[in-house]
């Protein structure tokens, strides 16, 4: 049993939900990322997603592609990341997950790609442009070495499409929960709740829900009917908020660390009303 | 490439869309509903004669098709004695460039298919007005991404969308440029994909795009091959055309493919030099890799983010290619090779004095190549170049040039 599948299933023995941050990984600058990571961990964060900054994120609204152009002004590249993992590894045993587009990881190599990722500690993928039917040679990459590639699911996925994708993926199933791109949203749409519930019909893996979801109101109706909730974008743009910029450097700001932990906490304790 | 596929008997693309290892569909899960039922209205609409015929009925009386295949002598004197030149003339095509063959395929395809709003990235403006025009010939909703710079360097393209009932969006992350637009244009789709189709310009983004807009270009080549027998008794022995994403290229070369002894030749842009920074020769020069939804040729650095393009030529400069483009470069196929902006302006002057015809920049360089090449062709050649737009768009930046070049 890896670390995701130790986390989902101690998640699922208590009543609640696991929170899942979404970070850039060197946004504003990689020294604060690794902060970020052992803060939102100690806050209670129960798997942190690492975005791999890449050039044309087209999945991707406004806030997350702002925050790929910042991490991309010191040219992080997926060298960097697996450093910084290697190092924050021997401090946490939090889930690490990266989410990346696949162009890097192709140019890398996939199996070197696979390789590193896995030695320096990282525990799974999410790849948002590589379907399952492109996803073959990525997963025969991670699979022998005990990474875990995880898929996604749309609202206008087809239930047989579903089960098919729910086989594949490993992990956790990612449900979008909007036909749209990511940023944090006022409302959710109201047939979500019915979606998840019938995607948790459909599969007997954790499913975890992502895109659009900000607000800890939001996150306590959610807990009841999954096993995950990803929030990025909010926490993009309280990471944005506490950037210095001077000139064409940025830097974060004294509060930066605590006042992103004090959010993922706050985030934590919602997902806890639901059960 | 380690293998090349035997594609004699072979489909291309494959059912998946691949051509060999290029092509492909690498697009957010929220868009495969989407381009799984594009691809089966595609395949049904194609056997459906009644398509077929509304399609021909348009491009016939409201585009001007077949466009004439000419003979230009003037040109011909000026780069070799002894060969032919014919150009196949899509500047005369309604809204002057070959693009309006694809668009009106795609918004009658999408008006089939029940949807009722057409959006569509551009980069000169060409695209986005050939799909501005049939959106407003068919009474969809049309709106059109273009990057911000763009918009400032074709001012006469936006007004001309605008005319036409089209909304113009400005695009300011990235590059502010073609690809960026695109990128747009795909969050666009994946938030409104229940009633939107997107018109792509190119033969590029995920299976059925490059195969679909290939075929519906491919009526150039189609009308190029009856013409030339008429004109010249016998088929060309060079087909040339310029190559960004690739689009007029493929439609005059894909119904020459398997004529063996028949040269093709795809001409991309050099830019200040395929040794800098700034050029958009991505088969020249690039690496096999994922953009926009395909797996081709791109300009990227050692990490995989996609480079800046540059030319002078606003509709060539985009960093990626159609991934047939790619698997025609590996088999050896089709030649490419580069020119640069400096090439492609001597040669917009040059066929405008030669046989009165101001060709596109992006055409031009084509054009230009055809110079380079002609001296070493044997005599009574005979050369196809498709001249794929007209270069009303191109006076201003190219008045500028001439002036910049009187001051010095």
């Amino acid at each position: 049993m890896n670390r995701i599948d130790r986390m989902f299933s101690q998640i699922r023995k208590g009543k609640e939900a696991a929170l899942i941050p979404f970070i850039t990984t060197g946004d504003p600058d990689i020294a604060t990322t690794e902060k970020l990571i052992l803060e939102m961990a100690r806050q209670g964060a129960d798997l942190i997603e690492l975005g791999l900054p890449f050039s044309d994120p087209l999945a991707d609204g406004p806030t997350i592609q702002a925050s790929s152009q910042r991490a991309l002004r010191h040219n992080i590249n997926a060298r960097d990341l697996f450093g910084m993992v290697r190092k924050v590894r021997k401090k946490t045993d939090i889930p690490l997950v990266l989410m990346g587009y696949y162009n890097p990881l192709l140019q890398y190599g996939l199996s070197a790609f696979a390789e590193d990722a896995a030695a320096s500690g990282l525990d799974g993928t999410i790849i948002p442009d590589l379907p399952m039917e492109e996803a073959g040679k990525w997963i025969a990459a991670v699979k022998t070495r005990g990474l875990d590639n995880i898929l996604l699911v749309a609202p206008n996925t087809s239930a047989d499409r579903v089960r098919k994708i729910a086989r594949v993926t490993q992990g956790f199933l990612y449900y979008v929960s909007v036909t749209g791109i990511t940023g944090a949203r006022a409302e959710l749409p109201a047939e979500l709740y019915q979606g998840l519930n019938a995607i948790k019909q459909l599969t007997k893996k954790p499913v975890a829900v992502g895109f659009g979801i900000s607000m800890p109101n939001q996150i306590s109706r959610l807990a009841v009917v999954t096993d995950g909730i990803i929030v990025g974008s909010a926490i993009i743009k309280l990471i944005e908020a506490h950037t210095i910029k001077e000139g064409d450097d940025l830097r974060a700001g004294p509060d930066l660390v605590k006042k992103v932990g004090e959010f993922v906490g706050e985030l934590k304790e919602a997902t806890k009303k639901g059960g | 490439m380690n293998k090349s596929p035997n594609q004699k008997n072979t489909k291309s693309p494959d059912n998946s869309g691949h051509f060999g290892p290029y092509g492909g569909r690498f697009v957010p899960e929220t868009l495969m509903p989407a381009i799984t039922e594009l691809d089966s209205a595609y395949r049904k609409a194609r056997r459906d004669t009644g398509f077929k015929r509304d399609l021909d009925h348009i491009l016939k009386h409201y585009v001007g098709r077949p466009t004439p295949l000419y003979e230009a002598k003037g040109l011909q004197k000026a780069v070799s004695q002894g060969i032919r030149v014919f150009l196949k003339r899509e500047d005369l095509a309604h809204t002057g460039a070959h693009k309006i063959n694809n668009t009106i395929g795609q918004v009658l395809l999408a008006k089939r298919m029940g949807k009722t709003r057409i959006i569509a990235e551009t980069g000169a403006g060409q695209h986005g007005v050939a799909t501005a025009t049939a959106a407003a010939l068919m009474g969809l909703k049309c709106e059109v991404y273009m990057g911000r710079k763009d918009m400032v360097r074709q001012v006469m393209n936006v007004f001309r969308m605008e005319l036409t009932g089209a909304k113009v969006i400005p695009v300011l992350s990235g590059t502010q440029t073609l690809k960026d637009a695109i990128n747009e244009t795909i969050r666009d789709w994946v938030t409104n994909v229940g009633d939107t189709h997107y018109v792509i310009g190119s033969v590029v983004g995920p299976h059925p795009y490059p195969m679909m807009v290939r075929n519906f270009q491919s009526v150039i080549g189609r009308e190029t091959r009856r013409q030339i027998r008429r004109l010249a008794g016998r088929l060309p022995d060079v087909v040339m055309a310029c190559v960004g994403g690739g689009s007029n290229a493929m439609g005059i070369f894909y119904p020459f493919i398997k004529d063996p002894g028949i040269r093709l030749i795809g001409v991309e842009a050099a830019g200040k030099g395929i040794g800098t920074d700034l050029h958009s020769a991505t088969l020249s020069v690039g690496r096999p890799g994922v953009l926009h939804g395909a797996m081709s040729y791109l300009l990227q650095d050692h990490w995989g983010q996609i480079k800046g393009a540059h030319s002078l030529a606003p509709g060539l400069d985009y960093p990626g290619v159609g991934p047939e483009h790619s698997i025609f470069k590996d088999s050896g196929k089709v030649e490419y090779a580069a020119v640069d902006d400096e090439q492609a302006f001597q040669a917009f002057k040059l066929l405008s004095e030669t046989d009165g015809i101001i060709p596109a920049l992006e055409s031009a360089h084509a054009v230009a190549y055809l110079k380079e090449l002609a001296p070493s062709l044997p005599p009574k050649s005979i050369v196809v170049v498709n001249l794929s737009g007209r270069g009303d768009k191109d006076v201003a930046t190219v008045a500028e040039l001439i002036r910049e070049r009187a001051d010095k």
